[in-house]
């Protein structure tokens, strides 16, 4: 079985690779620069610990989107049951294709989320009552990394097998 | 569901009962102070309250300080929840008792800053003598003063060299600078890493000579000359240092004998809290010889229990009105025990200002009812909800804010059992992998409507249906505002014609071929109902093309912003996308919990993957819960703010803040409202 005769399988495996690791990454980035902001904070003020890591954490959401893609292409193909599905390299592309927005847009909203949330993390340090605002500004960057993983999804079981 | 009516209430009493009368208003706590814009004049005058205000202030600082000091050297056992546990309630007694033992108190409070103080001088003074007893220790073997001056004829020269000099390199180097000289008596007291310490003895005329030369091979005098021989000297700092920390420890037990009055510490800080409160709206009171005035807002339903426990007692006269138009009051929000729960989340976006409507009640429901459909799993939704109960039942004396958000969390925690029923979630698909492996039969339990993953699309549809609704109600309140205010014509343009363009313009897409794809669902509408849609999406476009733009005379201008409106139809559809989250999220709920299944599952039917389950359900499903909470939270509120908000409310009221008894500590027990 030589790997040219399952070129569709490569290819929707490399879509599934592209979904976790590029929102994976993107993800990895964001939580890194809010996790500097909110450490910076915790030197200041040990009590606001909890706070900052909430937001720390909200730029984290775009590899769980990727895994979430990547499992369902995984699942689609049939690699997790044991027996792969036999797939044309049509069929291969068109999931790859399909794993692209969530990847793409979770490694750039990742690392701006991640630079909104190093911001918010500033209003925290400053004004902890307006908890609930600050976390809202890194949500509202999530909104993209939904509408992707949305449009990846859809588009992933609609493929058909 | 409501803002509370405020009136205004004005006082004017007797001097004489002024202390009588404010401690009255600040253990009710239902006024907030607030006097009438009134400048000083020769009658009425404020009264400079800074100084007493302030030294109550300190006092009340110096209580908690001496507090910290007792946390650190006796800490009290917390639990992990201690913070959900609230402040204490005591009798007024209690707080009476601590009152009249102040000066005791306090000279107590003043003790345990003394001692602690003392502590940290003594520390110091051991760090010091530590730091010299290193640096004695290379010249524990010299055996005399390290500035003995020497014999009648000769003298002792200590000093460091660098590290790994011996005693004939010492002799060499002096051979060669001064040969002459020979009478020299070099002994090395010890070397180590840092250099070689030694005692040059010559004689005195050759003094200076010999120490050029030894300079010339490194050679350096001590930093520190101790006159004293180093191993007496070093004996002398071991027992001041035992003395030290023998005080230390006096000082400690000092202070941990004053750990049974931590609460006496607490009362008398509390106390002091409150009378600088009482001075600090003393100091606003504008007052003439015999009489004072208060002014503030209180809520009307509570000015007859004012009246019954002021105006009845004092002899004073007591003015009820209703806010001037001018005038801002405070906002209360009062709703019932179910929507209360959100009030928190309405506060975090700002209080309504006056005249708005209380969104709390309309958003209370659909607040639930999303968050519910992003969590959507009813394990999870059954943890929460089950936590949250216990935890308001154990504490009931957590903080208002605190008890609203646990009460909040359960409500959610029913509605997403509600969720993940319909869906068929319990740990994701536990139940499935749990029987297919271990028991080798496929047991599975069906959702009572569909199984998201199943059919995305569908509830994609629902999704943006739900968001659908929740917009128009957006919509609604905000034409049920103008209506209130008598404001037909903004009803008419802003709201009707809204409705009408859009229920067209849905009306229209129904039966299209783009919703018959998405959806998968054929709607047919018998030929009026198209022709209606059409009509109504076109009187609406063409209404707000007209309309929108009414405050301007200039006809082009008017219709460039009637123009500009309907441009904000693409502001509708970006936020009816956005509750395509509902699915989203909803979906990363139980596609994770299926993934720590699948993972958990791995090693098959035999004990080791029994265990390995165990581990990798409990570890997996707790991050996996802790992470989506986190993000329905958000993306609930997120719905709430921008697009449900965004229709209609504008906040921007002030919080009430009553002048009451602010405590840190304690909560004093009053006598009921009688």
């Amino acid at each position: 079985m030589s790997i040219w005769e399952n070129l569709g399988l490569v290819y929707a495996l490399l879509g599934a690779a592209v979904a976790v690791f590029l929102a994976g990454a993107g993800s990895a980035i964001g939580v890194g620069i809010a996790g500097q902001a909110a450490a910076g904070v915790v030197t200041e003020d040990p009590s606001k610990f909890a706070k900052v890591l909430v937001i720390q954490l909200l730029p984290g959401t775009q590899g769980i989107y990727g895994l979430l893609v990547g499992f369902l292409t995984l699942s689609k193909i049939g690699l997790l049951g044991g027996g792969a599905a036999d797939l044309t390299p049509q069929t291969g592309l068109l999931i790859l294709a399909a794993c692209l927005p969530v990847g793409i847009v979770g490694l750039i909203s990742g690392k701006s989320q991640g630079q909104a949330a190093a911001a918010s993390i500033g209003i925290v340090a400053k004004k902890p009552e307006q908890f609930g605002k600050a976390m809202l500004f890194p949500a509202m960057v999530e909104t993209y990394a939904i509408l992707a993983l949305l449009i990846s999804i859809l588009a992933v079981t609609a493929i058909p097998v | 569901m409501a803002v509370l009516q405020m009136q205004r209430v004005s006082i004017c009493a007797l001097k004489k009962d002024r202390k009588a009368i404010l401690e009255r208003l600040q253990s009710l706590g239902i006024m907030e102070v607030s006097q009438l814009a009134e400048e000083e004049d020769e009658i009425f005058q404020r009264m400079d309250t800074t100084g007493p205000r302030l030294s109550f202030e300190k006092k009340a600082h110096t209580a908690d300080q001496a507090l910290d000091v007792l946390e650190q050297y006796v800490p009290q056992k917390k639990s992990m929840f201690a913070s959900l546990e609230g402040k204490k309630l005591v009798d007024k007694d209690q707080l009476q008792k601590a009152a009249e033992n102040r000066e005791e108190i306090m000279e107590m409070a003043a003790d345990i800053l003394l001692h602690s103080r003392q502590i940290a001088e003594k520390k110091a003074a051991i760090l010091k003598d530590e730091n010299q007893i290193e640096s004695l220790s290379p010249w524990l073997g010299l055996g005399v003063p390290m500035n003995y001056e020497g014999t009648r004829h000769t003298v002792m020269l200590p000093g460091v060299m660098s590290a790994g000099t011996t005693l004939e390199d010492v002799y060499r180097i002096l051979a060669e600078q001064i040969p002459e000289t020979e009478e020299l008596h070099v002994e090395i007291v010890s070397s180590g890493t840092d250099g070689v310490y030694l005692a040059v003895f010559c004689m005195k005329e050759d003094a200076v000579s010999v120490e050029e030369a030894l300079r010339q091979g490194g050679f350096a005098r001590p930093s520190q000359m101790v006159p004293a021989d180093p191993a007496v000297r070093t004996e002398e700092l071991k027992a001041d240092i035992g003395k030290l920390n023998r005080e230390i420890e006096r000082k400690e037990e000092e202070i941990r004998d004053c750990a049974g009055r931590r609460e006496e510490l607490e009362y008398i800080s509390d106390y002091y809290r409150i009378r600088a409160e009482k001075y600090q709206v003393l100091g606003t009171l504008p007052q003439s010889g015999r009489t004072f005035l208060i002014s503030g807002y209180v809520p009307a339903k509570a000015v007859p229990a004012l009246e019954k426990a002021v105006a009845q007692k004092y002899d004073c006269v007591m003015d009820v009105e209703d806010p001037k138009e001018d005038e801002e009051p405070p906002t209360i929000l009062h709703n019932n025990a179910f929507s209360s729960s959100v009030e928190g989340v309405l506060e975090s976006y700002g209080l309504p200002h006056k005249g708005e409507f209380d969104p709390t009640t309309i958003m209370s429901f659909f607040y639930v009812f999303f968050f519910g459909m992003m969590l959507s799993d009813a394990a999870y939704g059954a943890i929460v909800a089950i936590v949250c109960f216990i935890a308001l039942k154990k504490f009931p004396r957590m903080s208002a804010g605190m008890h609203k958000s646990l009460k909040l969390f359960m409500f959610c925690g029913i509605s997403t059992i509600v969720w993940g029923v319909l869906f068929g979630g319990y740990f994701g698909d536990v139940v499935d992998v749990v029987s297919s492996v271990f028991f080798g039969k496929e047991v599975s339990v069906p959702p009572l409507w569909f199984a998201p993953l199943n059919d995305p699309m569908k509830l994609l549809v629902f999704s943006m249906l739900f968001g659908v609704i929740h917009l128009f109600v957006g919509l609604g309140i905000k034409g049920y505002m103008e209506l209130k205010d008598g404001k037909i014509l903004d009803f008419f343009c802003d709201v009707v014609l809204w409705y009408v363009f859009l229920m067209g313009l849905i009306l229209m897409l129904l039966p299209s071929e783009i919703f018959r794809s998405i959806s998968q669902m054929e709607i047919s509408f018998p030929p009026f109902m198209n022709t209606l849609a059409k009509a109504l999406a076109i009187v609406g476009a063409v209404g707000l093309l007209l309309m929108s733009g009414r405050d301007n005379k200039n006809p082009v201008l008017r219709l460039a912003l009637g123009a500009y409106d309907i441009y904000n139809i693409t502001g509708w559809l970006s936020d009816v996308l956005s509750y395509s989250r509902l699915l989203a999220l909803g979906l990363a709920t139980g596609v994770i919990a299926s993934v720590v299944n699948q993972m958990g599952s791995m090693m098959g039917k035999s004990v080791f993957g029994v265990l390995l389950f165990i581990v990798v359900f409990i570890v997996g499903h707790a991050m996996n819960l802790a992470i989506n909470l986190l993000g329905a939270y958000v993306h609930t509120n997120r719905l709430q703010f921008v697009e449900f908000f965004g229709k209609f409310y504008e906040g921007g009221g002030k919080p009430f803040e009553p002048f009451e008894s602010d405590t840190k500590y304690v909560d004093i027990k009053e006598e009921t409202l009688s």
